[in-house]
């Protein structure tokens, strides 16, 4: 089964030309706020970072930070306010197929059963083939719902569901896959077993990910590359580089002194800025107020 | 195949059940208080308030038996059935799109939108008037009001689905490679669905309700068809047997309607069931 899916990830002709690896995306002074004049918010702020070719690039931050807006800025679905997001030295002007959005909590189409929502992407670009089919029958057997192709989404436990979107997406190939806190909402032990699940896939496939999360020992557990971002508005407040050797076992890296290094680091971070997003709470009022009065005076 | 193999095992199912035996209980019931409030007079001495002056449903099922055997009772369903089909489909026909176009496009909500909504609360028995002035047969007025009972609900049903329809099915369609048309095709169009069975059954509910009165005020259209009063169907059979005194055919012609329109949307329902199948429980 293994060999038949590695087979299937080769390139083969389709509307993007796939490399082995997938693409490179560099994000470059990025600002976005929504709003106008006094009024503005400003989400991300001056955000730098690149997500490496082939390697999985996870993004952690408090919640509320701005990551999901930088997920639709670099999904295509939003346009920064200024500065530029390339996918290799491309720059991003909408949705595309090279690059796939993993949604938090499920976005299977409800009316269609598991087998069509996988074949969803192959089908919208016509290319229902033969080969499409047994890539689709792999990636079902791959992620275990083979017994459960016909049941619609409604149908299927939580765990099933963020299997069969990871299904879903993979089946593009995409030349980078972002996954928006893919794990979110399931119960602890449904949780660790899609880590496993996803690691797995992603060792198998090795293509540039970029991975949103707000769990420092799924980051470790994952990455690559962590980048720690700050508080709204967001950019990166540090990056950490994780070395450990992969496939990587939960139990080896819950016991590694490297990990732990970079779990102290990673927490005593994010800690600061939870602790600035907890301050800023407090002073929301006062900003408002200043806002308004910036206004009325213009008039 | 299955399924049909399962029929029988369902109906089983059905007659054990509870609610079978709730429904036969509460029928039941409300069968003897209606006998009883309309034999009071003979019973106690005293007519109770309204229920005693409503013929006992013993009459009325005496009455509806005697009609079931006469052609120009079943003449008269027929005319209103064929009313309430072809409004129903004309406002399907015509809302559904309608509803899908304003769904879609801006633009074309912004032009289109204030003129529905003041039309909407216009109910459809005061446009019977206008109706008959416009349209140039009495049939063709009465199908008209009736078309207008169910056009607005089934376009605001079609509007509020699409509306509902999570922004994120759209962006992953996009971002699968999904042209416009098959966005239209595959996420738009399904997504709705649910909204416009419950539009069309609601729709079809007020088509009956409609068609009756219609008949009523506009004289039954092609009435005398059939020879004497009972051809123009059955809202002009319920008022005929008004004017004529017959109260027990009255009760008669009221159930009937009540059957037509449970039966109606019961259909309807069934059909809703098959066409979205993701919608069922387990």
């Amino acid at each position: 089964m293994q060999s038949t899916l590695q087979a299937q990830m080769s390139p083969s002709p389709r509307t993007v030309t796939p490399t082995t690896l997938g693409s490179q995306v560099v994000v470059q002074n990025v600002r976005k706020s929504y709003g106008a004049d006094a009024f503005a918010k400003e989400v991300v702020h001056n955000c730098s970072f690149t997500i490496e070719r082939g390697k999985l690039t996870v993004m952690i931050g408090p919640s509320g930070c701005g990551k999901s807006t930088l997920i639709r800025l670099v999904a295509g679905f939003e346009r920064p306010s200024s500065g530029t997001i390339t996918v290799d030295d491309k720059p991003v002007t909408g949705p595309g197929v090279d690059r796939l959005v993993v949604f938090q909590e499920t976005a299977l189409f409800p009316w269609m059963t598991t087998y069509d929502n996988i074949m969803y992407g192959p089908r919208a670009r016509k290319e229902d083939t033969p080969e499409m089919r047994d890539f689709a029958e792999a990636l079902l057997q791959k992620v275990g719902l083979s017994a459960f192709r016909k049941k619609y989404p409604s149908q299927l436990s939580g765990g099933m569901q963020r299997r069969a979107e990871l299904a879903r997406s993979m089946i593009n190939r995409p030349n980078v896959m972002i996954l928006d806190e893919p794990f979110r909402g399931l119960d602890a032990m449904t949780k660790r077993l899609m880590q496993e699940y996803y690691a797995n896939l992603y060792d198998e496939f090795r293509r540039t990910t970029f991975f949103v999360t707000t769990d420092i020992d799924e980051a470790i557990y994952l990455a690559d590359r962590i980048l720690i971002m700050t508080n709204i508005p967001t950019q990166v407040r540090a990056v950490i580089d994780v070395n450990l050797p992969r496939p990587r076992q939960v139990e080896n890296i819950t016991e590694s002194d490297e990990a732990n290094a970079i779990k102290m680091q990673a927490l005593s971070l994010l800690h600061e800025e939870a602790m600035k997003s907890f301050a800023r709470g407090s002073k929301a009022a006062a900003d408002f107020i200043e806002a308004y009065s910036k206004r009325v005076n213009k008039n | 195949m299955t399924g049909l193999a399962k029929w029988p095992l369902k109906a089983a199912a059905f007659i054990t059940g509870e609610d079978f035996w709730r429904g036969i209980v509460a029928v039941t019931v409300f069968l003897i208080f209606w006998e009883i409030g309309s034999r009071s007079e003979a019973l106690f001495g005293f007519s109770f308030p309204w229920v005693g002056q409503v013929p006992a449903p013993s009459a009325v099922l005496k009455e509806m038996y005697r009609l079931i055997l006469e052609p120009s009772f079943w003449h008269s369903a027929y005319l209103s059935t064929a009313r309430v089909l072809e409004g129903f489909f004309a406002a399907m026909l015509i809302g559904i799109p309608l509803g899908l176009a304003m769904a879609v496009s801006r633009t074309f909500y912004g032009i289109s939108f204030p003129v529905f909504e003041v039309l909407r609360p216009i109910p459809p028995l005061a446009w019977v008037p206008a109706a008959i002035i416009f349209w140039p047969t009495q049939e063709l007025s009465i199908a008209f009001v009736t078309f207008l009972g169910a056009f607005f609900t089934i376009v605001i049903n079609v509007i509020g689905g699409a509306q509902s329809i999570d922004v994120r099915y759209f962006q992953a369609a996009r971002s699968m490679g999904s042209s416009t048309f098959d966005v239209f095709r595959r996420i738009i169009l399904p997504g709705v669905l649910p909204s416009i069975v419950v539009g069309a059954t609601v729709g079809i509910g007020i088509t009956w309700a409609v068609v009756v009165a219609a008949e009523m005020i506009s004289g039954g259209g092609s009435a005398g068809s059939m020879g004497g009063a009972a051809g123009g169907g059955l809202g002009f059979f319920i008022w005929n047997s008004y004017v004529g005194g017959s109260y027990t055919q009255i009760v008669a012609g009221m159930i009937s309607i009540g059957v037509a329109g449970y039966i109606s949307s019961a259909i309807l329902r069934k059909v809703g069931e098959w066409m979205t199948p993701w919608l069922a429980e387990g």
